[in-house]
């Protein structure tokens, strides 16, 4: 029998499917330089930590190079291996997002790992892997490459999440954020089997084409585990548990990279297989996501009004954030869908808001990590009266926090406009109902944005301590990168690249 | 000149204001004097490309958008910065640019507590671009941005220069309009869809809807939102319980602003978008909105009899004043629109200048409690009688501005638009001229306690208690003046926002037959 099997594969001649290498550039750069990092890592060893953060921010830049060159192409789809792997625009506009976070993530990183003695060559090959993931996962058109990306982004991120391995807090982190990771993947696994069992496809496409509209009950298990699969990703509720301990605990950089670039790695594969391969079961797809969407962003931003910490009520935050990035997608079947190229206004709206949601967040964070460097506390009232001793970082806190609310012209309300167009595209009564739960949503989730303003500028100085803030040079860049992005894009900068 | 006026003269007047910005984020906050210079320099330039265009405008020609600029803007979303004046943004527009420097001269040496002239004067000239693109707009997009963007200055306003409550009622400033606003934009969406709309365009989203199958009751709620993102900004009652806090808690620079232009964009809301564009529906919501305006009036005047403080009454007068305006608006007439462009002009100007008195009594007196005022025309004589002339010109004396906002709109609601209810409106009339004489009660009141009689021992002797001084009158005088202008020629105001009042006017008479 063996012997059998074995023979067909010696007969069957192996012919390497064509390799559009221009397109794979992005992705074997990374890789390149990731291995680059590691074998430097290992001959000098301590010597190389110096130069380690700018070396590894050098990489994300050489690979944003080809994204630029495969966007001036003429070519506006590839497609490889069969349509499995297809580069378009919007995994090019992905590429992008997620290079750069990676870059600004090295900033924000930099000091922070060098001051607390951490074994920082490691971190950064990880946050290299990590983005390979996502690389990956942008063009990922296969339940198995996608499969393997959400493992490639997790596994990196579950070893930093325990970064600071001496403290309890971070242990739990990493500990909690695996099990609930693996966990999540194990259900994912289940959905897509299942998907596999019903279709006998692996492709998106081939999904797509074997399924047809009449609901079988299988069918609608299979898109039920798949679905809640992406849940755990992107924290909806009540998939999120994990999501604060984890935040809170983790070192703060690598929180921002979750909040940001993981969240939306689950975004991107929650879009291309609701896009891609179910367009024809928004019946079943629609209202779960329309019940996950409402009560995503409510619970989230609920519990975030509780919050005293600033990082978990950032992850609250990104929580109900991830709500309003939902709800198009309870609406998905507006579109014109099932084509190789994921396009429309539902994948448009998303990308859009995450564009501007990335560099608001990530904008926050290194607030955060910057008074963190003078206060050593993450609690809300340490913020009292920085406004008196810190009145730039204010100013670029109130920003972010403004975008966060969606307060115009300041960043992210445009992002925030057209997921409410998008919603409201459908006509529907349901498309309108969850509008209106969404604009009840931008007002409560006002106040708690609000209550940090309030701290910053109107209450007095917190433990009487008006030393200034003292910010190293990486960290201002990324400061100066990510307010210059938010504000950006809050005037309609990214509105063209982000129409699919 | 007329060329570039034509283009960019709208464009210049709202957005100089933000160079002086640029320039003065730059300056270090110890040079002072240059900062307040800069700030008053670029307040008089956007006052300066507001005169050009004032005298350039085609005044018999009112009822059209003029120096109407029209460039594409966020196209995914077919959004366009397009702006252009009429007459019925016109007074409007002139009311800003001549608050915002008078405020900004008045501030020379009104710096409220904990100072910090830079960041306060940076606030007030974002809020004048906010306000002055407010009344341009004519992109509900744009319109909406321009909406927001005066919450952020004026939240910071309250919050941080404010009264000791100022933490409070910042927050509730902020999150009652955010909570408005958002409705309006569901709204300001949906009827784009429904409408299947090119463009965000007010006047083109308005003929859509003429010609459209829209259900009438898809146009209520559509109305409804509107309602809830403009009625709180009124603010209309129920939704008014924001503004007393704001208006106490904010410093006299935020109360006069807040008071002479702020509340208008919710009033200029409604004749701009929501009675254009869904004309079907304004007729179901209108005797909705005369009741809630005539209960306003009385709850506006029975608040300011309860109230110690003196600030507190002056706010739930403006509950009050704000309602005439409101009923004017619901009889949809062009005769009730004519009279709340007028009273809103009115309003700016009489509540700006008792607001601007206030803030003199308190900084003097340190205290606006009414029960220890009194004597005021003893020690501060001429104070005195500027607060003895203003109070006669908010209860409607005939030959100040004030008669001419409300005396007409209780007038309008003899005869309300075809469709509506005649006997009902009647009696919202008969309802809202009974507020006037409360409003005479409470007016004389606080005139009498706080003007008359003789100082309290505490105050007798308080060497802090000057008359005005030089940039109180320099902030003043022009109120005072065109009180009493207004008073005279109301027809000033009136031949300009006749012809486009009548346009909406006769849109209603239309929709009957």
């Amino acid at each position: 029998m063996i012997d059998a099997s074995l023979a067909l594969v010696a007969e069957s001649e192996f012919v390497r499917p064509a390799i559009d290498w221009h397109a794979a550039a992005p992705e074997l750069i990374l890789l390149a330089w990731g291995a680059l990092v590691t074998v430097i890592d290992l001959i000098w060893l301590e010597r190389s930590r110096r130069f380690m953060p700018s070396l590894a921010g050098l990489g994300f830049l050489a690979a944003l190079v080809p994204v630029v060159t495969l966007w001036a192409s003429d070519d506006s789809v590839r497609t490889m291996f069969d349509g499995a792997y297809v580069v378009d625009k919007y995994s090019l506009v992905l590429k992008a997002l997620f290079l750069v976070t990676g870059y600004i993530i090295v900033l924000i990183s930099t000091n922070y790992m060098a001051d607390g003695d951490y074994y920082d060559s490691e971190y950064y090959q990880l946050i290299a892997a990590s983005v390979l993931g996502m690389l990956v996962m942008t063009s990922a058109r296969d339940l198995i490459s996608i499969f393997v990306a959400i493992e490639l982004v997790s596994i990196p991120a579950y070893l930093m999440a325990a970064w600071r391995k001496r403290d309890l807090k971070s242990n739990e982190a990493g500990l909690k954020y695996m099990l609930m990771g693996v966990f999540a993947s194990g259900i994912l696994l289940y959905g897509m089997s299942l998907l596999y069992g019903v279709t006998g496809e692996t492709k998106l496409t081939g999904i797509a084409e074997q399924l047809n509209s009449d609901g079988r009950p299988l069918l609608s298990l299979a898109v039920i585990f798949t679905v809640i699969g992406f849940g755990f990703k992107v924290s909806a509720v009540p998939f999120h548990t994990w999501a604060p301990d984890t935040y809170e605990g983790a070192p703060t950089p690598l929180t921002a990279f979750l909040a940001v670039a993981s969240k939306a790695a689950g975004f991107v594969a929650l879009l291309s297989v609701v896009l891609v391969a179910l367009p024809k079961q928004s019946d079943v797809v629609e209202p779960l996501l329309w019940i996950l969407a409402a009560v995503t962003m409510t619970v989230g931003n609920l519990l975030a009004m509780r919050q005293t910490n600033i990082v978990r009520m950032l992850a609250y935050s990104g929580v109900a954030q991830a709500g309003y990035m939902l709800a198009p997608l309870a609406v998905y079947s507006i579109g014109e869908l099932n084509s190789v190229a994921i396009g429309g206004s539902v994948a448009s709206s998303i990308v859009s808001y995450l564009l501007i949601y990335a560099a608001t967040n990530l904008g926050a964070f290194a607030v955060v990590i910057a008074v963190a460097r003078k206060t050593r506390s993450g609690e809300i009232v340490s913020y009292g009266g920085l406004f008196k001793y810190a009145p730039g970082l204010t100013v670029l806190m109130t920003i972010f926090l403004i975008s966060f609310a969606g307060v115009p012209p300041v960043g992210a309300w445009l992002g925030k406009l057209q997921l409410f167009l998008t919603v409201l595209e459908s006509q529907t009564v349901a498309g309108v109902v969850l509008a209106v739960i969404m604009a009840i949503n931008s007002v409560l989730a006002a106040y708690y944005y609000f209550f940090i303003a309030k701290q910053m500028w109107f209450m007095p100085v917190a433990n009487q301590d008006s030393a200034p803030v003292v910010i190293p040079a990486p960290l201002k860049l990324a400061l100066l990168l990510t307010v210059a992005l938010t504000l950006a894009g809050g005037l309609g900068a990214f509105t063209g690249i982000a129409n699919l | 000149m007329t060329e570039f006026l034509d283009t960019w003269g709208i464009t210049a007047m709202v957005f100089v204001p933000l160079l002086g910005v640029a320039l003065m984020m730059a300056m270090p906050k110890t040079m002072e004097p240059a900062i307040k210079g800069v700030a008053l320099a670029t307040s008089l330039a956007s006052a300066f490309f507001g005169v050009l265009l004032l005298t350039n405008f085609n005044y018999d020609d009112s009822a059209s958008m003029q120096f109407v600029q029209d460039v594409s803007w966020i196209e995914i979303i077919n959004t366009r910065y397009n702006v252009g004046i009429d007459g019925i943004s016109l007074p409007l527009i002139a009311l800003t640019l001549l608050v915002t420097p008078l405020v900004i001269i008045y501030s020379w040496n009104h710096i409220p507590k904990p100072g910090n002239a830079k960041a306060f004067l940076i606030l007030m000239l974002i809020l004048h671009t906010g306000m002055l693109g407010t009344f341009v707009a004519k992109d509900l997009i744009l319109f909406f941005v321009f909406f927001e963007v005066v919450l952020l200055p004026m939240y910071f306003m309250i919050g941080v220069w404010g009264g000791p409550q100022r933490l409070y009622a910042s927050i509730k400033f902020f999150l009652y309009t955010l909570f408005g606003s958002a409705l309006m934009l569901v709204s300001f969406l949906a009827l784009y869809w429904l409408t299947g709309s090119e463009s965000f365009d007010i006047v083109k989203l308005g003929e859509l809807v003429s010609t459209s199958d829209i259900t009438h009751g898809t146009q209520v709620l559509l109305f409804g939102g509107m309602f809830m993102g403009f009625g709180i900004k009124v603010p209309m009652f129920p939704f008014h319980t924001w503004l007393p806090d704001a208006h106490t808690q904010a410093p006299t620079q935020g109360s006069v602003i807040l008071a002479a232009v702020l509340l208008k964009l919710g009033t200029y809301g409604f004749i701009r978008i929501a009675l254009p564009t869904l004309p079907e529906a304004a007729v179901t919501w209108a005797p909705w909105i005369g009741l809630l305006a005539v209960i306003g009036i009385i709850y506006g005047a029975l608040g300011c009899l309860a109230q110690t403080d003196m600030k507190r009454l002056i706010a739930f007068s403006s509950v009050a004043h704000m309602g005439y305006v409101m009923l004017g608006i619901s009889t949809l007439t062009d005769f009730g629109i004519n009279a709340a462009i007028f009273g809103m002009v009115a309003h700016g100007l009489i509540t700006g200048m008792l607001f601007f008195i206030a803030g003199s009594v308190k900084e003097r007196y340190h205290t606006l409690e009414i029960k220890r005022l009194g004597g005021l025309l003893l020690q501060a004589p001429r104070m005195g009688w500027i607060l003895g002339f203003a109070t006669m010109a908010s209860l409607g004396l005939p030959g100040l501005a004030g008669f001419w906002g409300e005396f007409p709109a209780i007038l309008s609601a003899y005869n309300p638009a075809p469709g509506l209810s005649t006997g009902l409106f009647r009696g919202y009339m008969v309802v809202a001229a009974l507020g006037t004489v409360l409003a005479a009660g409470y007016l004389l009141w606080l005139l009498q306690r706080t003007a008359f009689g003789k100082p309290s021992e505490e105050f007798a002797d308080d060497p802090e208690i000057v008359d005005a001084v030089l940039s109180e009158w320099i902030a003043w005088v022009p109120f005072l003046i065109l009180i009493v202008v207004l008073g005279f020629f109301p027809g000033l105001i009136f031949d300009i926002t006749d012809a486009p009042s009548t346009a909406i006017g006769d849109m209603f008479k239309v929709l009957d037959k």
